[in-house]
C-alpha cells in the first residue's frame, strides 16, 4: 500500500499529503477497481472469453446463422426508427416542457421519468392489456412488429427529453431574440441558433436510447410473440438460446450486442470530449 | 399561438405511450373486484417472490451506495492514471443488454466457467440461488448513484474541504462533517434510481436465478410466469404492487431531483 502512496502523490501534482490520507487515497482507488473488476469486468471477459473459444470462425458462422441474424437485424432496425422518433419527439417534448407554459407541466416533467421507474416486465403488460386482443380502444398489434417498436418508445422516452432539457435551460435567448429581430423566421432561429446548441444533447440521448433499444427485454418479450424470424429480438434470441443449452449461439449474438454497446458508449464518449473542449476554448 | 401545436404533439404522444398504459394497469386490476385481487397478492409464491425481491434489493442498494460515493470522489478528488477507463466502465450497465449481462454471469459461474468450478468443489450454489441474482442486480443498478454525485461533487468544489483540513479535520471528519452533508441530496437521489432499478429488473436475473417458483422467482419474473399461465388477475395484481412502488419511486424522484431551474 505503502508503494501506492508513493505513486499517487506525484501524478495529483499537489503538495505531500499527511500519510493517513495517502491510505485512503488507495484505499478508495483500491476498493473501486476491485468492485468494478468482480462485478462488471470479469463477467464480461468472461462472456468475451467464452465466445472465442472454438475460434473466430466458428463464432462468426454461429452468429451469422439466419436466425440469429434475423434477431439482429429486427433489433437494430427497431432501434433506428425508435431512435428517430425519440429524437424529434424527445426535442418537441423538452422544448415544450422549458419554454411553454401549462397548467400542469410540473406533473407531465415528473411523468416523463416513469419509465426509469416501471419494471420493464410492467411496462410490457399495460401495452398488452392497452394495445392487445382485450383492447379497449380498439387497436390490436400484439405479437407484431409494431408491438415492439411501441414497447421500445416506452421505455426509451425519457433519454432524449432527459439530455436536451438541461441545455435547453441554459441557453440564452438573447441570440435567438437578435436573430428574430434581424427577420430570421422561427424555423430558421431554430435551425441555426438552437439546434447546434442542443446537438449534442440530442446525440448523448440518442445513442443512450439506442443501446437501450437494442439490449431490451423485459417490455418487449410479453407482447411481441418471440416467433423466431418474425418479431424475435435479439436479447430474446440470447434468453432462448442460453434456456435450450446453445451457449454458443447466445455468446455469439451477445458479444455483437456488446459491442453495439460499447460503440454507444464511445459515442457519448466523443460528444462529451466534443462539448467540453468547445467550452475550454 | 405557435406553441399550441408543439404542446399538443408532446402531451399527446405522453399520453399515448406513457401515461395510458399506466392507467390500464390500475384499471384492469380492479377489474374483477378487490376479491381475486387480493387472493392473487396472497398467493404464498407471490409473496415469497416479493420478499425475494425486497431481500435483493436491501443487499444491492447498501453496497451499490457505497461503492457509488467511493468511486465517485475517486474519479473527481483523485487524479489518477486510468480515471477515464474506470468512468466508462461505470457507464457500462447503462448501455449492455441485462440479458448479456446474465449471459456473462451464467458463464463466469457456470459449470465450466472460470469461477463456476471453485466454488462447485466448495459446494457454495452461485447460479440458480439468491448470490447470482444479487450480483445481477448490483451488475445493472451500478452507475446511478456513481452518476450522480460525480457532477455535484464537481460543483462543490475543494474549498470548504480545504478549510476544514486547515483547522486540523482529518480525512475521515471531514468526509462526515463537510463532504458528505453537501453531497446528501445527490446520494439520496441516486439512492432513489438504484431502488427502482433494482426492484424492477428482469433480463439479467431472468437468465442467472433459474426462475424456481417459490424458491428463485422475483416479483418481475412471477408477473411473467403469472402472465404465461394464464392467471391474468395474479399477473396484474403483482404489476399493480410493482406499479405502486414506481408511483412512489417517481414522487420520491421529484422531490429529491437536483432543481434545475434553480442551477440554470
Amino acid at each position: 500500500m505503502a508503494g501506492e502512496t508513493a505513486f499517487a502523490a506525484p501524478l495529483t501534482g499537489r503538495r505531500a499529503r499527511p500519510s493517513s490520507e495517502g491510505a485512503a487515497a488507495a484505499l478508495s482507488l483500491g476498493f473501486t477497481t476491485a468492485f468494478l473488476s468482480i462485478v462488471v469486468v470479469l463477467p464480461i471477459a468472461a462472456l468475451v472469453w467464452a465466445s472465442r473459444a472454438d475460434g473466430l470462425q466458428q463464432f462468426w458462422s454461429v452468429a451469422t446463422q439466419p436466425e440469429a441474424v434475423a434477431a439482429l437485424e429486427l433489433s437494430v432496425g427497431a432501434a433506428l426508427l425508435v431512435t428517430l422518433v425519440n429524437a424529434v419527439v424527445g426535442t418537441i417534448t423538452a422544448w415544450v416542457l422549458v419554454r411553454d407554459d401549462f397548467h400542469g407541466k410540473s406533473f407531465v416533467n415528473a411523468v416523463i421519468d416513469l419509465p426509469f421507474a416501471l419494471p420493464t416486465i410492467v411496462a410490457g403488460l399495460t401495452l398488452l392489456a392497452l394495445y392487445g386482443p382485450k383492447s379497449p380502444v380498439g387497436v390490436n398489434v400484439a405479437f407484431t412488429r409494431t408491438a415492439i417498436l411501441l414497447a421500445l418508445l416506452f421505455v426509451t422516452l425519457p433519454f432524449v427529453v432527459r439530455t436536451v432539457q438541461p441545455v435547453l435551460l441554459e441557453l440564452d435567448r438573447e441570440a435567438e431574440a437578435a436573430a428574430r429581430s434581424l427577420g430570421a423566421s422561427e424555423l430558421r432561429v431554430f435551425r441555426s441558433i438552437v439546434l447546434p446548441n442542443i446537438l449534442p444533447g440530442i446525440l448523448s440521448g440518442v445513442a443512450l436510447g439506442f443501446a437501450r433499444a437494442v439490449g431490451e427485454i423485459g417490455a418487449v418479450v410479453l407482447i411481441s410473440g418471440n416467433l423466431p424470424y418474425r418479431t424475435e429480438v435479439a436479447s430474446v434470441f440470447v434468453f432462448n438460446h442460453i434456456q435450450s443449452g446453445d451457449q454458443s449461439g447466445a455468446a455469439a449474438v451477445a458479444v455483437v450486442l456488446l459491442l453495439i454497446s460499447f460503440a454507444m458508449l464511445l459515442t457519448i464518449g466523443g460528444v462529451r470530449f466534443g462539448v467540453t473542449r468547445h467550452e475550454r476554448a | 399561438m405557435r406553441r399550441y401545436p408543439l404542446r399538443v404533439i408532446a402531451l399527446g404522444y405522453l399520453l399515448l405511450v406513457l401515461l395510458g398504459p399506466l392507467a390500464m394497469i390500475f384499471w384492469r386490476s380492479f377489474d374483477e373486484g378487490l376479491g381475486p385481487l387480493w387472493t392473487s397478492l396472497s398467493d404464498p409464491n407471490t409473496v415469497h417472490a416479493f420478499t425475494l425481491t425486497l431481500i435483493v434489493a436491501a443487499i444491492a442498494v447498501p453496497l451499490n451506495t457505497i461503492f457509488g460515493v467511493v468511486c465517485a470522489l475517486a474519479i473527481v478528488r483523485r487524479r489518477f492514471p486510468g480515471a477515464g477507463l474506470v468512468n466508462a466502465i461505470v457507464d457500462l450497465p447503462l448501455a449492455v443488454s441485462p440479458v448479456v449481462v446474465g449471459l456473462s454471469l451464467f458463464l463466469l459461474y457456470g459449470r465450466t466457467g472460470w469461477f463456476g468450478h471453485w466454488f462447485q468443489a466448495h459446494g457454495i450454489q452461485i447460479l440458480f440461488a439468491p448470490p447470482s441474482m444479487v450480483i445481477a442486480t448490483v451488475f445493472v443498478s451500478l452507475p446511478f448513484v456513481a452518476r450522480e454525485v460525480v457532477p455535484t461533487l464537481r460543483e462543490l468544489g475543494t474549498e470548504q474541504e480545504q478549510a476544514a483540513r486547515t483547522l486540523g479535520a482529518n480525512g475521515w471528519t471531514t468526509f462526515w462533517r463537510i463532504t458528505l452533508p453537501s453531497i446528501r441530496w445527490a446520494v439520496i437521489y441516486g439512492v432513489v434510481l438504484t431502488t427502482a432499478r433494482c426492484l424492477g429488473e428482469y433480463g439479467a436475473v431472468a437468465v442467472v436465478s433459474g426462475r424456481v417458483e417459490g424458491q428463485t422467482e422475483t416479483a418481475t419474473l412471477r408477473v411473467q410466469d403469472a402472465y404465461e399461465n394464464f392467471d391474468l388477475a395474479g399477473a396484474y395484481g403483482i404489476s399493480l404492487v410493482l406499479a405502486v412502488l414506481s408511483v412512489v419511486v417517481l414522487i420520491a424522484m421529484t422531490c429529491f431531483k437536483p432543481n434545475q431551474e434553480e442551477r440554470a
